[in-house]
């Protein structure tokens, strides 16, 4: 089977569309049977990606836009995350588990989606993120 | 108690103060700023240094929701209070582990056992 498109929207930078459109996509999991065991950690991962791609990406401005695509291919759940900013190195991001950073308020986005998908991958100009995560469907 | 803090139920025990969350998900951005608020006034408004926050109807929370968290340990550590974690699911344990904040809140498995820390 290949993989089918089931999400494509663009959006200007906003937190509360954001939300919107993550109501959304959540509906179009839940309505072709996504376990309840894989969703929360499918909305985490979503919640973390496009908070990244409005704060940090487009750093809150409503000028510049934020893509989502998500694709299934059987019961692998891939999602893309594209915003219009400068990017960065993943490899830049200051370990938040280290004791220096441990009572830091910020800085653990990544490491939570690493944590609930299979796979995080960012491009090499740091503006665009995957995630994908093989989930169990109820037929 | 203020008729206001409406993201917890709040009751008070041997001197130890619960505050259970009401919401299952801590994830979008305008409920953690509302939850988050509304925390902090248990330390800023209402003046209370023995808190027990419950995790029991949270499945999960946002990397936004955990820094609100960590500024919460932060007041009460300011003001010279003690606050406590209790009742976290295995998902909602996962997210601690991973980000090691194990290490930084006082976690206990339930109510009672979390009371026996004050």
């Amino acid at each position: 089977m290949s993989e089918l498109i089931i999400y494509n929207q663009t959006f200007a930078s906003d937190l509360h569309v954001s939300a919107d459109i993550q109501k959304e996509i959540q509906e179009l999991w839940h309505a072709r049977g996504m376990s309840d065991m894989d969703l929360p950690d499918m909305q985490l991962a979503l919640e973390e990606g496009l908070a990244n791609a409005i704060k940090h990406g487009n750093k809150m401005d409503p000028d510049k836009q934020v893509t989502i695509e998500c694709f299934l291919n059987e019961d692998i759940v891939r999602v893309v995350i594209r915003d219009e900013g400068e990017g960065f190195d993943i490899d830049d991001v200051p370990d938040p588990t280290l004791p220096e950073n441990l009572d830091k308020p910020s800085g653990r986005g990544v490491m939570l989606m690493k944590a609930f998908m299979d796979d995080v991958i960012y491009n090499d100009s740091g503006n665009q993120l995957t995630f994908i995560k093989r989930c169990t469907f109820n037929s | 108690m203020a008729s206001d803090v409406t993201r917890f139920n709040i009751q008070t025990i041997d001197g130890v103060t619960i505050a259970k969350f009401i919401d299952n998900r801590i994830l979008d951005e305008a409920t953690i700023q509302v939850i988050g608020e509304q925390m902090y006034r248990l330390v800023d408004d209402h003046g209370l240094r023995k808190v027990v926050l419950d995790f029991e109807a949270v499945e999960h929370l946002s990397s936004a929701a955990l820094g609100k968290l960590i500024n919460m340990k932060k007041k009460m550590d300011a003001a010279g209070g003690q606050l406590g974690m209790c009742s976290l699911r295995p998902e909602l344990l996962k997210i601690f582990k991973v980000t090691k904040l194990t290490k930084v809140f006082n976690i206990s498995a339930s109510v009672e056992k979390a009371l026996k820390e004050f």
